[in-house]
C-alpha cells in the first residue's frame, strides 16, 4: 500500500494521495490537505447545482415574458441560486479549499491547530448542506437567499424553516473553521515565520478567519429567530405580530455585508500569489497589501447600513454608513495599485493561472468601481434593488472570487494532484469565462441604471434586447466554467505528471520544501525560515530550510 | 430594433442632480478602471518574461511617496463624491415643512394604492401635477416592498408599520414606469403600473373631474376622514366640549409641538398621529388620562390617512390654540 | 539570520519532553504550543458566542423598551427566588470547576474527580429548578406558540393593581406612566417577552447540558488517568472545559438580572 507503481515504472513516494486510499480513509481523515479536497469535491457539486438555477433564471429572462417558468418556479430559483451560490459554494469557496490545502504548508506546519475539528466544520458543513437541498427540492422556498422579513416569517410557504438551519449548521462550519485558521496563524507558524514574513495569502486569511468568528453567530441566530417567529408565531420581526422589520435587516447585514469580504478576501490573497509568482518578483508595497486586508475586515463591520438606504432608517445614520463605505474602498484600491507596481519590471509568466489573475484585476475592478455608485447614497436610492445591484455584486463575487478562486485551483492544481492539467486550453477557458462574463453582467448595468429591479420574472419589451445579449453572454460563460471542470479532471489521468517540487518557479514553502504531491505531514521535518515571503531578488537561497535530525529524537510517529 | 434605449428618461428635478452624479462617477470610473486594466496588460506584456530588451534596473518593491499618493488621491475624490451625493440624498428625503401636494402610498400584495387629498384614488397608476413639489407618504399593509419611479430616480421602500416618505417634483409630462423594487412574494414583477405626468393645468382638470379613468371617489380625504371621526365615535370625546371624558383638542394640533405626560416633547406629524390612534397609550398628552381605545387591529391604512388628513385640516383652519 | 534561528537550526527545534509526548498532539511541536493554542482557540469561541447570544440580548432590549409595559408585567411571571437559587448554585459551581481545574494542574486524580462531581452536581440542581421553572410556565399556559394565554398575567397584574381592565375589554397597565393595549396586543407582547425568555435560558440551558456531558467525559478521563497512574498533568481539557463553564456562568450573570430582577 504505501508504495504504488505508476506507469512509467518507477517507485512512487508516499504521498497524502496514496497512502491510504479507502473510502474511510477520506471520510474520517484529519489532514488538512484531505478535509480540502473533500470540500473541493462538494462545493464543486453545489457550483453546479446552483449553476443550472442560474442558466434557468438567463433562459427565462431571454425573453420579456414570463413564459418559459412560472413566477412561483422563477422566483424557487432564483432562492436556489443565491442560497446555494452564497453559504455553499463561495463562502466556503476558497477559505475552505485552498485554506485548508495550502495554508498550513505557507507557514511550515504540518497541520491545523485542530484537525478534528477541522473535519466535523466539513461535516457540519455536509449536513446543512443535506437540509438545505432537501428544503430547496421539496416544495422549495421563495424567500430569496435574503430571508427578508416579514414576508420569510410570515406570508412565505415551503420548507423555510428547514433551510435556515441548514444555513444555520453551514455557519458554523464557517465558525469553526474561523476559529481554527486563526489559531493557526497565530501558534503553528514554524520557527522563523514572523508576521512580516507570512505570505499574503495568509493575512488574507487572517483577516477573513475574524470576519468569520465575529460576524457568522449573529446571522446564525438572526436566521434562528426567524424559524422561531414562523413556527411559534412570536412577533419579533413581523409588525403584525409586534416586531420590526428593519431590525431584521440590521441584524441580518452586521454578518452579510461582512461576509461579502469572506468571499473576496481571500481572492485578493490568492492574487497577491499568483501576480508575484508569475511576475517573479516580491509584492509590491507588502505592508500596506496586509493591512488593507485587516483594514478591509475592520471598516467592513461597520457598513452594513449601506443597504437600507431607502428603508426609511435614520438619514444621519445612512450618511456615516456611506462615509465609511467610500472608506472601505479605499484599501481595496490601494491593493489593486500595488499589483499592478508588482508586474512593473518583473519578468511575466503569461501561464493559466497568471491570465485569471489578470482577468480577475479586470473584473474586480469593474465591480470595485461600481459599488461608487452605491456607496454614493442619491445614485444608491436610485440603483438599489435593481439589475445594476445584480450586476455589481456578481462583478465582485462572481468576476471577482470565483477567478481567484480558478486562479488558484490552477495555481495549485500540480502541488494537489501531481498532474499538470494541459494550458491552451486552461488559456481558452480563461479567455472565454473573462469574455462571457463581461457579456452577461454588462448589460445588467444598463439595465439596473434604466430601473430593471431585480427578482423580476417578466420585464417591458424596451429591454428585450439587452436580456437577450446578457443571456447569451451566459452560455458562453458557461462552456468558461465547464471547459475548467472536463481538462481538470482529465488531467486526473492524462495530464502530465509533475514530481518537480516547484514547477512554477514560485518562492513559498508550499513550493520550495514541500514535495509533489505532498508528504502527509508536509515537511520531513518542521522547516526553519530563514528569508521574507517572495524574495525573488536572491533566487540561490531558498524561503525556507528543513535542519538537520534533531539530537534527542523524539521518536516518529507516523499518522 | 435599433431603437434600444440606454438610459432612463430624465422626468424629475432631482433626475437631473443624480443624473449628473451618475455619469461623474462613471468618468472617474473609466479613468481609473482604464488606468488599472490597460495598465496591468500593458505592464505585463511590456514586462514579459521573454523580452531581455526592457529595462529592469532599480526593480523596488515599496515606495512610500507612491502608496501614499494612490491612497490619498482616491480618498479625497471618494470624500468629494460622499458630499455631493449626500446633498441630493437629503433632498428627495429630508422632511419638509410644506410647500408640496401629497400623495398617499399603500402598497400591498400585489397592488399599490393610491390617494390623492381630495379623495380620488388610484391602482398601480399615479397621475401627478409637473413642476409641483411631491410629497409622496409610503405604508405597506403586509410585507416589504419599494415604491420605484426610475425616471424620477428616486425609491422609497413601503415597510408595514410606519410611514416613509419622499419628495420630488416631475418636471416632464409622460408616462413612466412604476415598479416594486423590494422582492414581496409571488407577483413580485406584477406589482407594476405607470406614473403619468400632466401640465398643472390639465392636472388640475383630470383632479376635479374625479380622476378619470381612476376609481372615483367623489369625498376628498379630509371628508372621508371626518366621516370616519364620526363613524369611529372619535367624536365623543374629541371635539366635544360636553363629553364627560376630557380628551385633547385637535384644533390646530398638526405640525405643532406637544408635551407630553412624561415631560418629552414630540412633534405631531403623521408618525404621531397614526401611533396615536392605533395605540394612544404609547404618548399621552401632558394634563390628559389614558382613556381611549387602542385602534390597532380595527383599522385599515387607508382610513387612517383619511383620518390624519382630516387632523390636518384641522390645524389649516386656524382654529384652536 | 537571528541568533535563535541559528540555535533552532542547530539543535533542532523540538525539546519536547519524552513524557510530554502521549499528551502532545502530532501536529504541535511543544505543549506550550499545544496549550496555547487551545486556550486561544477557546477565546476564540468564547467571543464568538459572547455575539450568538449579544444578538438576541441586544434584540431583547430594543424590545423592552418599545414595550416596557408589557414586558414589566410579563417580568413578574418569573421566580427570582429560583432564579436567585439557580445563581447561587452556578456560582457554587464555578468555585468547585476552579478547584476542579488546580487539581488537575497539580495532578491529583482523586481531587479532581470530587470537585467535577460537586460542579455535576451543582449543575443538576440548576436544571431540576429550571425544570420546575418551565414545568410552571406550562401550567400557566405561557409557552409561546404552545396554547400560550396571558390570563394569568392579567390576574396577576390585576391583584397588584397595576392591570385594570377597562369596560371596553381593553387593559391599562398603570406604571410610572400608564398604557392601554387590546387583549390581542397584550398576549402578542407579553409572548414576545416569554419568547425571549425561552430562548435566552433555553440556550443557555443547552449550553448547561453540553458542558455536563463535558464534565462527565473529564470524569472518566480522571479515573483512567488515576488507575494508569499518570505521571504528567493533562490539565488543559479541565481548564478548556472550566473556561467554558465559567462563561456559561457569566451568561447566566446576565441573564438573571436583565431577565428577573429588572421588572421587580
Amino acid at each position: 500500500m504505501a508504495t504504488q507503481t505508476i506507469a512509467h515504472g518507477e517507485q512512487q513516494r508516499v504521498n497524502y494521495l496514496n497512502w491510504k486510499t479507502t473510502v474511510a480513509s477520506w471520510l474520517f481523515t484529519y489532514d488538512h490537505k484531505r478535509i480540502g479536497i473533500l470540500y473541493l469535491v462538494s462545493i464543486t457539486i453545489f457550483f453546479l447545482l446552483g449553476g443550472i438555477a442560474a442558466a434557468l433564471i438567463r433562459m427565462e429572462l431571454a425573453t420579456p415574458k414570463g413564459d418559459l417558468l412560472t413566477s412561483d418556479v422563477y422566483n424557487k430559483m432564483f432562492t436556489i441560486h443565491g442560497v446555494l451560490m452564497i453559504f455553499f459554494f463561495l463562502v466556503p469557496s476558497i477559505p475552505a479549499v485552498f485554506g485548508n490545502f495550502v495554508l498550513p504548508m505557507m507557514i511550515g506546519a504540518r497541520d491545523v491547530a485542530f484537525p478534528r475539528l477541522n473535519l466535523l466544520s466539513w461535516y457540519f458543513f455536509m449536513v446543512g448542506a443535506l437540509l438545505a437541498t432537501i428544503a430547496l427540492v421539496k416544495g422549495g422556498i421563495d424567500t430569496g437567499w435574503t430571508f427578508y422579513t416579514p414576508y420569510s416569517s410570515s406570508f412565505a410557504k415551503g420548507e423555510v424553516s428547514l433551510a435556515i438551519v441548514g444555513v444555520f449548521l453551514a455557519g458554523f462550519s464557517s465558525i469553526f473553521t474561523g476559529i481554527n485558521f486563526l489559531v493557526t496563524i497565530h501558534k503553528m507558524r514554524a520557527p522563523g515565520m514572523t508576521w512580516f514574513r507570512l505570505p499574503l495569502f495568509v493575512w488574507a486569511m487572517y483577516a477573513t478567519s475574524l470576519i468569520q468568528v465575529l460576524g457568522t453567530p449573529v446571522v446564525a441566530i438572526t436566521l434562528l429567530l426567524v424559524a422561531v417567529e414562523r413556527s411559534l408565531r412570536i412577533g419579533i420581526f413581523d409588525p403584525n405580530l409586534g416586531g420590526d422589520p428593519i431590525l431584521y435587516q440590521h441584524l441580518f447585514w452586521f454578518y452579510s455585508h461582512p461576509a461579502v469580504y469572506i468571499m473576496i478576501l481571500p481572492g485578493m490573497g490568492v492574487i497577491s500569489e499568483v501576480i508575484s509568482a508569475f511576475s517573479k518578483k516580491r509584492v509590491f508595497g507588502y505592508h500596506f497589501v496586509a493591512f488593507a486586508s485587516l483594514a478591509i475586515a475592520i471598516i467592513g463591520f461597520l457598513v452594513w447600513g449601506h443597504h437600507m438606504f431607502s428603508t426609511g432608517q435614520s438619514i444621519y445614520a445612512s450618511i456615516l454608513f456611506s462615509f465609511l463605505t467610500f472608506l472601505v474602498a479605499i484599501p481595496s484600491a490601494i491593493k489593486t495599485f500595488n499589483w499592478m507596481a508588482t508586474i512593473w519590471k518583473g519578468r511575466v509568466h503569461w501561464e493559466a493561472p497568471m491570465i485569471y489573475a489578470l482577468g480577475f484585476m479586470g473584473l474586480f475592478v469593474i465591480g470595485g468601481l461600481t459599488g461608487l455608485y452605491l456607496a454614493a447614497m442619491a445614485t444608491n436610492v436610485h440603483l438599489t434593488d435593481t439589475y445594476f445591484i445584480v450586476a455589481h455584486f456578481h462583478y465582485v463575487m462572481v468576476g471577482g472570487a470565483i477567478m481567484a478562486y480558478l486562479a488558484a485551483l490552477h495555481f495549485w492544481w500540480p502541488k494537489m494532484t501531481g498532474r499538470m492539467y494541459p494550458q491552451s486550453w486552461a488559456k481558452l477557458s480563461a479567455l472565454l469565462v473573462f469574455v462571457g462574463f463581461n457579456l452577461t453582467f454588462f448589460p445588467q448595468f444598463i439595465l439596473g441604471y434604466m430601473g430593471m429591479p431585480r427578482r423580476y420574472h417578466s420585464y417591458p419589451e424596451e429591454w428585450a434586447a439587452l436580456n437577450l445579449l446578457s443571456s447569451a453572454g451566459a452560455s458562453v460563460l458557461g462552456i468558461g466554467y465547464l471547459l475548467p471542470a472536463i481538462y481538470l479532471v482529465w488531467s486526473l489521468k492524462y495530464g502530465r505528471v509533475v514530481t518537480e517540487r516547484n514547477p512554477w518557479g514560485a518562492r513559498g514553502l508550499e513550493w520550495e520544501l514541500v514535495d509533489t504531491p505532498p508528504d502527509p505531514h508536509n515537511f520531513e521535518r518542521t522547516p526553519i525560515v530563514t528569508r521574507p515571503a517572495y524574495d525573488y531578488g536572491h533566487p540561490e537561497e531558498p524561503t525556507g530550510i528543513i535542519p538537520k535530525p534533531r539530537p534527542v529524537v523524539v521518536g516518529g510517529k507516523d499518522g | 430594433m435599433w431603437n434600444i434605449p440606454f438610459v432612463p428618461p430624465t422626468a424629475s428635478q432631482e433626475a437631473v442632480g443624480i443624473s449628473w452624479l451618475y455619469w461623474v462617477i462613471t468618468a472617474l470610473s473609466v479613468f481609473f478602471g482604464g488606468i488599472v486594466l490597460f495598465g496591468a496588460i500593458f505592464l505585463a506584456v511590456k514586462y514579459r518574461a521573454g523580452n531581455q530588451n526592457v529595462d529592469r534596473s532599480n526593480a523596488t518593491d515599496s515606495d512610500l511617496r507612491l502608496e501614499l499618493s494612490w491612497t490619498l488621491i482616491p480618498l479625497i475624490l471618494a470624500i468629494a463624491i460622499f458630499g455631493w451625493a449626500a446633498k441630493l440624498y437629503g433632498d428627495i428625503y429630508a422632511p419638509r415643512e410644506g410647500g408640496y401636494y401629497e400623495v398617499f402610498v399603500v402598497g400591498k400584495q400585489w397592488m399599490w394604492h393610491c390617494q390623492h387629498p381630495n379623495g380620488v384614488r388610484e391602482n398601480n397608476e399615479l397621475t401627478l401635477p409637473a413642476g409641483q413639489l411631491i410629497k409622496a407618504t409610503i405604508i405597506s399593509q403586509d410585507v416589504i416592498h419599494a415604491f420605484s419611479i426610475p425616471a424620477f430616480r428616486v425609491k422609497r421602500d413601503a415597510v408595514p408599520g410606519r410611514y416613509n416618505a419622499m419628495y420630488f417634483t416631475p418636471t416632464v409630462p409622460g408616462e413612466y414606469h412604476l415598479f416594486c423594487t423590494e422582492y414581496c412574494g409571488t407577483k413580485h414583477s406584477e406589482m407594476i403600473g405607470k406614473v403619468r405626468v400632466l401640465p398643472p393645468d390639465e392636472f388640475e382638470k383630470w383632479l376635479q373631474s374625479g380622476g378619470a379613468g381612476a376609481a372615483a371617489a367623489p369625498m376628498s380625504l379630509e371628508e372621508q376622514g371626518k366621516q370616519l371621526f364620526t363613524k369611529l365615535a372619535c367624536n365623543t370625546c374629541h371635539m366635544n366640549p360636553n363629553s364627560a371624558v376630557k380628551a385633547p383638542d385637535l384644533n390646530g394640533l398638526y405640525g405643532h409641538e406637544v408635551k407630553l405626560a412624561d415631560g418629552r416633547t414630540v412633534k405631531a406629524d403623521d408618525a404621531y398621529i397614526r401611533e396615536s390612534i392605533l395605540n394612544p397609550g404609547a404618548k399621552i398628552v401632558a394634563g390628559y388620562q389614558n382613556q381611549m381605545p387602542p385602534y390597532q387591529g380595527q383599522i385599515k391604512e387607508e382610513e387612517i390617512i383619511a383620518l390624519i388628513a382630516y387632523i390636518k385640516s384641522l390645524a389649516q383652519a386656524g382654529g384652536g390654540n | 539570520m537571528s541568533v535563535k534561528e541559528a540555535e533552532v537550526l542547530e539543535h533542532g527545534t523540538s525539546l519536547a519532553h519524552p513524557a510530554h509526548e502521549e499528551i502532545l498532539g502530532e501536529q504541535f511541536e511543544t505543549l506550550e504550543q499545544q496549550n496555547n493554542a487551545y486556550l486561544i482557540g477557546m477565546w476564540a469561541f468564547i467571543v464568538q458566542e459572547v455575539l450568538f447570544l449579544g444578538a438576541i440580548f441586544a434584540a431583547y432590549g430594543i424590545y423592552r423598551l418599545k414595550y416596557l409595559h408589557e414586558f414589566t408585567l410579563a417580568h413578574k411571571e418569573l421566580d427570582w427566588v429560583v432564579g436567585g437559587i439557580n445563581t447561587l448554585v452556578l456560582l457554587a459551581s464555578s468555585y468547585t470547576m476552579a478547584r476542579a481545574v488546580r487539581a488537575a494542574m497539580q495532578n491529583k486524580h482523586g481531587r479532581q474527580i470530587l470537585y467535577l462531581g460537586f460542579t455535576l452536581f451543582f449543575a443538576g440542581i440548576f436544571m431540576f429548578n429550571k425544570y420546575i421553572e418551565y414545568s410552571k410556565k406550562y401550567e400557566h399556559h405561557l409557552i409561546p406558540g404552545w396554547g400560550y394565554d396571558a390570563h394569568a398575567i392579567v390576574e396577576h397584574g390585576e391583584k397588584k393593581k397595576i392591570l385594570e381592565p377597562l369596560p371596553d375589554g381593553n387593559y391599562k397597565i398603570k406604571l410610572e406612566t400608564e398604557k392601554t393595549v387590546t387583549p390581542e396586543e397584550f398576549k402578542q407582547r407579553t409572548q414576545l417577552f416569554l419568547g425571549f425568555y425561552f430562548i435566552l435560558t433555553g440556550l443557555h440551558g443547552l449550553h448547561v447540558l453540553v458542558g455536563m456531558i463535558a464534565i462527565g467525559v473529564l470524569m472518566v478521563r480522571a479515573y483512567i488517568d488515576y488507575k494508569k497512574r499518570k505521571p504528567v498533568a493533562d490539565y488543559m481539557p479541565v481548564e478548556m472545559v472550566g473556561l467554558y463553564w465559567h462563561f456559561v456562568d457569566i451568561v447566566w450573570i446576565f441573564i438573571y438580572p436583565l431577565l428577573y430582577l429588572i421588572g421587580r
